[in-house]
């Protein structure tokens, strides 16, 4: 008897916490979404799902926006984490956990922190841009800020850990002596790349792309504080109708609409491309 | 006819070609260094060999004695420090992997886990640009050679070890290469499925008429299957001959040691007559080791004997044949035969086998005193 309950006595802690703080507040959520009031009268339940349709007119442009940035962000993720990734599991040599804590060092500096760095870096007369406009090689009125570019490289930048770990950990299981097999059997170095290597890391690409195309998409930091008006992001404006229009059922539909988007994206790319399917893709 | 045939017969054209009988693999004074905690290690300290077209030939040796290492050059994945690799005439030394027209069984197999069986067999030859339908022959064909027909769409992680080690053989021979290179290809199977495995490979070899060269630490292995044995010690081959004078006639203690059991008598040698040497091992014991093994007179010498060459009994053995005594310390049943160990009145520790020919009877028990005898043809003189 004891020890049948043994398993769930272990899961009880966490569970209890996963309801308690996640389960708790999204059905709270669920139900402030289809609210209708103002916080000035207080908000009462009228099953009011316009507020998702009228949420998503009005937001249609950065919601589409953030899951560009996303898909953008993820892609220049995947290219520059993949050669160094490639490089810690093949050439690390005994040095490999100190270019993985290297690759993590950033994480030891706040987010916000590091993103408003970037902002004093990059500023319009900051100490990159300015030298170089007082040397005439930039326009006067050239800037970094307040673009797509700065927002995206700033996810790039944040998230890009998350990339690295994954496709590393998936490389390193890579047994050399698959590689030299491929070698053995006439392949040259690219064919042993994209034939072996590249097919036997793809679960790692897969992982690290769902550990950065959801955050990446929801972020709200990187377009506040590198953005402009005109680089919104859908996380900026469930922000703001929560904490400044204080209008909660709107905040709770874009916040769910996103996370349906999410699942559904999450759950259409792992059906289309699987690791399994992406295996057999590949061994053809 | 079938491609393997018509491959052997390929290869047995091309070797009558060959007036001069090209080796199909030559080592010259192949010697590779590594690097280790800043000091030079050599792995290999200078190896010659030369393999005929269609042996089998094997390299035995313990862990760490550069058997290995010695593969991997020919294979391509090492470097040689010094010395040179050739194959068929061709200096390869400084060829890539991929561009050498041999193949390897690696240890571990090391198949591609992403790819089903067919797909690895085929990997070789979709590289090499086969056409599409002379491929699914070849694989097809070689896949029925190792038994493994039906079983194309498996993953190696759902097959057994001798499965995953027949595809690996598979993979390596549907490419019809000049040499198939075997690292420890049986090591990691359990015993019955090994001696199985041997007498398949045996019978694989003459099939495909392909030189083999077996890398293994498994004295009865090499003794089995090979043509020729390269017995390798600490970078360097000790001994290079067949099976049988391998066994019957180690060059040095250290094959006599490494390869069956070996009971070693140190003595002085005494006198010659034209065929034999008297060796005199103090306690006024003497043997009698053919001339010509090593044996000079007055010199210090060593005799080894095979225990299954061995008579035990315990009354005094006629003249003629060599002849110690000693006392049984211990007394083993195996079925076959029974295993003796004597502590001679010298000092030395013997072994001998007894086998159970007529009845199961022992001729001697844990105490008892007794003679060894055997005829002097069966020991020799090595040096050391």
């Amino acid at each position: 008897m004891r020890r049948k309950l043994a398993p769930y006595l272990l899961v009880l802690p966490g569970g209890l916490w996963l309801v308690l703080f996640l389960v708790v507040p999204l059905v709270f959520m669920a139900s402030v979404s289809t609210q209708e009031g103002d916080v000035v009268y207080g908000f009462a339940q009228t099953f009011h799902f316009a507020n998702y349709t009228d949420a998503l007119a009005r937001y249609q442009t950065q919601f589409l926006r953030s899951v560009g940035y996303g898909l953008v962000g993820t892609l220049a993720a995947i290219a520059l984490a993949y050669p160094v990734a490639y490089w810690i599991a093949f050439k690390g040599g005994a040095r490999k956990s100190t270019y993985l804590l290297l690759v993590l060092l950033p994480f030891f500096v706040s987010f916000v922190l590091r993103t408003v760095s970037w902002k004093f870096l990059l500023a319009d007369d900051g100490i990159l841009l300015q030298p170089l406009k007082d040397a005439g090689l930039l326009p006067e009125d050239f800037h970094v800020l307040a673009t797509s570019a700065a927002v995206i490289c700033g996810l790039v930048y944040n998230y890009l850990p998350f990339m690295v770990l994954p496709i590393y950990v998936a490389l390193e299981r890579v047994d050399p002596r698959v590689v030299e097999a491929a070698y053995d059997l006439y392949a040259g170095p690219r064919e042993s790349f994209t034939k072996i290597v590249l097919p036997l890391s793809l679960p790692g690409v897969f992982a690290g792309v769902l550990m950065t195309f959801v955050p990446m998409t929801s972020d709200y930091v990187n377009a506040a504080i590198l953005g402009g008006p005109s680089n919104t992001m859908i996380g900026n404006i469930i922000q703001t109708e929560y904490l400044t229009n204080n209008n909660y059922p709107v905040g709770a539909a874009l916040s769910f609409t996103l996370m349906a988007v999410m699942l559904a994206g999450i759950f259409v790319y792992a059906r289309a491309l699987g690791t399994e399917n992406v295996l057999e893709a590949a061994a053809r | 006819m079938t491609e393997i045939q018509a491959g052997k017969e390929e290869a047995a054209a091309a070797a009558a070609s060959d007036i001069s009988s090209v080796p199909a693999i030559e080592l010259d004074e192949v010697v590779k260094e590594y690097q280790a905690h800043g000091e030079v290690v050599q792995a290999v300290k200078g190896v010659s060999l030369s393999i005929a077209e269609g042996e089998f030939f094997s390299m035995l040796g313990p862990s760490g004695c550069g058997k290995t290492t010695t593969m991997r050059m020919i294979a391509g994945f090492e470097d040689p420090t010094r010395g040179s690799v050739r194959l068929h005439g061709r200096d390869v030394t400084d060829v890539p992997p991929n561009k050498r027209d041999v193949n390897m069984v690696f240890q571990s197999y090391a198949l591609f886990p992403h790819m089903n069986v067919w797909e690895n067999v085929a990997f070789g030859l979709r590289r090499k640009r086969v056409p599409g339908a002379e491929l699914r022959r070849r694989v097809g064909e070689m896949l029925e050679i190792v038994d493994l027909t039906g079983r194309e769409k498996r993953r190696p992680r759902e097959m057994s070890g001798g499965q995953q080690q027949r595809v690996a053989l598979a993979r390596a021979l549907v490419n019809q290469p000049r040499a198939l290179l075997l690292d420890e290809p049986l090591g990691a199977l359990d015993l019955k499925l090994r001696q199985a495995m041997q007498i398949e490979l045996k019978r694989i070899q003459r099939e495909v008429g392909i030189t083999f060269v077996y890398v293994t630490h498994d004295q009865n292995e090499a003794l089995t299957m090979s043509d020729r044995i390269a017995v390798m010690n600490d970078g360097l081959v000790e001994q290079l001959a067949g099976p049988r004078e391998i066994y019957e006639r180690p060059a040095t203690k250290f094959v006599a040691g490494f390869i069956g059991t070996s009971n070693l008598l140190t003595g002085t040698a005494e006198r010659f007559d034209a065929s034999t040497v008297v060796v005199r091992l103090g306690e006024g014991d003497r043997v009698l080791v053919p001339v010509g093994e090593g044996a000079r007179t007055g010199g210090q010498v060593e005799v080894t004997v095979r225990p299954e060459k061995i008579r035990i009994s315990r009354e005094e053995p006629a003249a003629g044949v060599s002849a110690v005594r000693g006392t049984v310390a211990e007394v083993v049943y195996l079925g076959t035969y029974n295993s003796y160990a004597v502590n001679l009145a010298g000092g030395a520790e013997f072994t001998v086998f007894e086998q159970n020919a007529n009845d199961s009877s022992i001729t001697a028990e844990r105490g008892d005193p007794v003679w060894l005898s055997w005829q002097p043809h069966h020991s020799f003189a090595i040096g050391s």
